[in-house]
């Protein structure tokens, strides 16, 4: 896909005249943040299973080396194939083959947002195959040729009559007057036509939310149970993860589980959580008769020992942009790439270049709401900032901000300069606006007060208030 | 150089690693082998009695139903009953399950019983659960010719019968389980955690029951 990460105020101004999307957005603000709030009233533990939870992923990346190798060698051993790939090229090219191995006609598809990265579908259907998106989301936003806006809630930025419009369009075999007024007519109707899919596909491709070292199995995490179906009735299983996803052990997992639905939905444990690992066995009278593994890196081992290897941790729960303030006025579109939310605005500028994706990490306000909220504990405000450095370093910020920055520099590096500037100005801003006490326009404020007033200073600056109080004290 | 070798020399470079440390080998070895359990909430170390209690609240939470059935030698009956109750066709497909192949199924003379996986065209599937957790509600149950995963995928009704005795209070009990009977490292190719029916959220953020999977689930504790 095209990244228009660079394009994120116009993407994001677009975004919020848009009627049916901010329609949209309003469930996410709505529903996520309530949910959540109450599972973790309800698990007493939670803090303290947030700590264990990125202990163990803090543990893993230190010997991510060691953990991958030994979980290679259970797959193996377990009768399946890790295929290791460098970019998101070679992992296409990993999976055509194994789908052109087998002359799959038809390939159904989990939800995978590695899938999205590497840009699978294109791909896959330029070989001829058909594909299938099963996850009911991400077949609507399949059949509206669009991308996910939300990491586990694909179309979350399509409204019901939208979906309705959609079916209609695609789904011509069925009666043209039939009743789609409720969710759940939309639902059955989504639910028969990918049981015919899931029954005649030749492969079927998941993602992994873990990746367990001590038995080489793959585990996904869903609530519809697309994903299983799409699992265990192709003759081929194909996983496509990054290395990331890697955890030692299954009691390393329960912890981590307890964490991700709770964050994720407010659920206290998802509907299916499915172990998989190799073929079937001989003797078993269903399951895939090929398991392959692609090992996605993509970037992400560079990552490891810079400031950025937190953002390893990350489990894809969507807790961040549930609660992120910008995330509900502009929603994912607006990100311009496969990641939106604050955990996008970190990864981004990681996999495609701070030149590409730097736009994403000044997109914040730096409420700190995404970091609070975070179970793996990463310190997302704290990496935007460091995107930010880059970006300054690199001479990429815009004239202005440079300029702006460099003249606040100038003056904050000199204490009795800074003191009486802004001393001038909070006496001078204050005298200016002493019959309103807010400005409705300032020169070079242009960006603020076109919108809302910005509230006129009292007269005094911080400090010179804080050093009254010291006296008085 | 392979993608294998660039990717492990890569992350050994980010992480000023060696690749033949014999310390860091033997902690990767140790943790591998060992295991450690990390925090169990007290809702999962619930004594006997109190433990199934949970399990079966915390299941009808998550809109299953449960019933318990005292003597194994009743569940056909029940589930006969169960059937009828719910106008559901009296025919089920199961495994080969030792528990659900000893109950008395000439018992339940209308209930047609077939043997064997699933294959889209049956509406009732019953399978037997290795495991279950209480701290969740949770079901586990591992694939093999005893219970085929396909049983607790493609009906659209699933029933799961589970010994009393089989639940547990955390994941990390069944878990170590099944590396006894599996052997460690080792695992039956599917093992499903299931907790509750099929559901979707994807349109306006409505819970839907009944998206791919069972649209109704039924948990009989027998014992």
């Amino acid at each position: 896909m095209q990244i228009t990460s660079p394009a994120f105020k116009a993407n994001a101004r677009q975004a919020m005249a848009d009627a049916d999307l901010q329609r949209a957005l309003g469930n996410v603000e709505r529903g996520f943040i309530e949910k959540r709030a109450k599972a973790v009233a309800k698990m007493p533990e939670f803090e303290e299973l947030r700590d264990s939870a990125r202990d163990i992923k803090n543990h893993t990346l230190a010997y991510l080396d060691l953990y991958l190798e030994a979980y290679e060698t259970r797959v193996t051993e377990a009768g399946g194939k890790v295929h290791w790939a460098a970019d998101a090229a070679e992992a296409r090219n990993i999976i055509l083959d194994i789908c052109k191995s087998v002359e799959a006609r038809r390939v159904t598809k989990g939800k995978s947002m590695i899938s999205e990265e590497i840009e699978l579908n294109p791909a896959l259907e330029a070989a001829g195959h058909e594909v299938v998106e099963t996850d009911l989301g991400e077949y609507i936003i399949q059949l509206r040729g669009e991308h996910p806006s939300h990491i586990i809630a694909p179309a979350v930025h399509v409204n019901k009559d939208q979906v309705e419009a959609d079916f209609r369009r695609v789904h011509t075999n069925l009666p043209a007057d039939r009743n789609l007024d409720e969710p759940e007519t939309l639902l059955a109707e989504a639910r028969g036509i990918l049981r015919e899919k899931f029954l005649s596909a030749d492969v079927g491709i998941t993602g992994a939310n873990f990746l367990v070292a001590e038995t080489g199995t793959s585990i996904i995490v869903t609530n519809e149970g697309n994903g299983d179906l799409t699992q265990i009735l192709p003759r081929i299983h194909v996983v496509i993860a990054s290395l990331e996803k890697i955890v030692p052990t299954l009691e390393d997992v329960s912890q981590i589980l307890r964490v991700l639905a709770r964050s994720a939905t407010g659920q206290e444990f998802s509907v299916y959580t499915t172990l998989s690992t190799g073929p079937k066995h001989p003797g078993d009278p269903d399951g895939p008769e090929e398991y392959h593994v692609v090992l996605l890196d993509n970037g992400r081992s560079a990552m490891l020992g810079s400031e950025f290897e937190e953002m390893l941790r990350c489990i894809r729960c969507g807790a961040c942009m549930n609660h992120c303030p910008v995330y509900h006025a502009v929603g994912g579109h607006a990100y311009g790439w496969v990641y939106p939310g604050p955990m996008g605005s970190v990864l981004t500028p990681s996999l495609v270049g701070v030149d590409k994706g730097g736009q994403l990490p000044n997109a914040s306000t730096f409420c700190g709401r995404c970091e609070s909220v975070c179970p793996m504990r990463i310190p997302l405000p704290k990496m935007m900032r460091h995107w930010r450095e880059r970006e300054f370093e690199r001479h990429l910020s815009p004239a202005t901000v440079r300029w702006g920055l460099g003249a606040w520099a100038f003056a904050a590096k000199r204490p009795r300069l800074y003191q009486f500037v802004t001393g001038l100005a909070a006496r001078g801003m204050a005298l200016a606006a002493r019959n309103k006490g807010r400005f409705g326009w300032l020169p070079l404020a242009g960006g603020w007060t076109k919108y809302r007033d910005l509230p006129a200073p009292q007269g005094q600056t911080f400090q010179q208030m804080w050093a009254k109080r010291s006296r008085r004290a | 150089m392979s993608s294998r070798e660039t990717i492990l020399a890569t992350i050994r470079r980010s992480l000023g690693a060696n690749a033949g440390d014999r310390t860091r080998a033997a902690t990767v070895a140790s943790r591998l082998a060992e295991a450690p359990k990390g925090l169990i909430p007290a809702r999962g170390q619930l004594p006997d009695d109190k433990r199934i209690q949970l399990f079966a609240r915390m299941l009808e939470d998550v809109s299953a139903t449960v019933e318990r059935v005292a003597d194994a030698g009743d569940v056909p009956q029940r589930l006969a009953k169960f059937l009828k109750g719910h106008n559901l066709p009296p025919q089920i497909v199961r495994g080969e399950d030792a528990l659900l192949a000893g109950l008395p199924w000439d018992k339940a003379k209308t209930l047609e019983v077939k043997v064997g996986r699933a294959d889209g065209s049956e509406t009732v599937g019953l399978s037997r659960a290795f495991g279950g957790v209480a701290e969740t509600g949770t079901l586990m149950l591992a694939s093999g010719p005893e219970n085929p995963t396909t049983v607790n995928f493609l009906p659209e009704v699933h029933v799961v019968a589970i010994r009393a005795e089989d639940i547990a209070g955390d994941y990390e009990t069944v878990f170590a389980r099944l590396r006894k009977a599996y052997g460690k490292g080792k695992m039956p190719r599917t093992f499903n955690l299931v907790t509750g029916a099929s559901r979707s959220a994807d349109i306006e953020q409505t819970l839907l029951l009944g998206a791919h999977g069972p649209r109704r689930l039924h948990v009989m504790i027998v014992g």
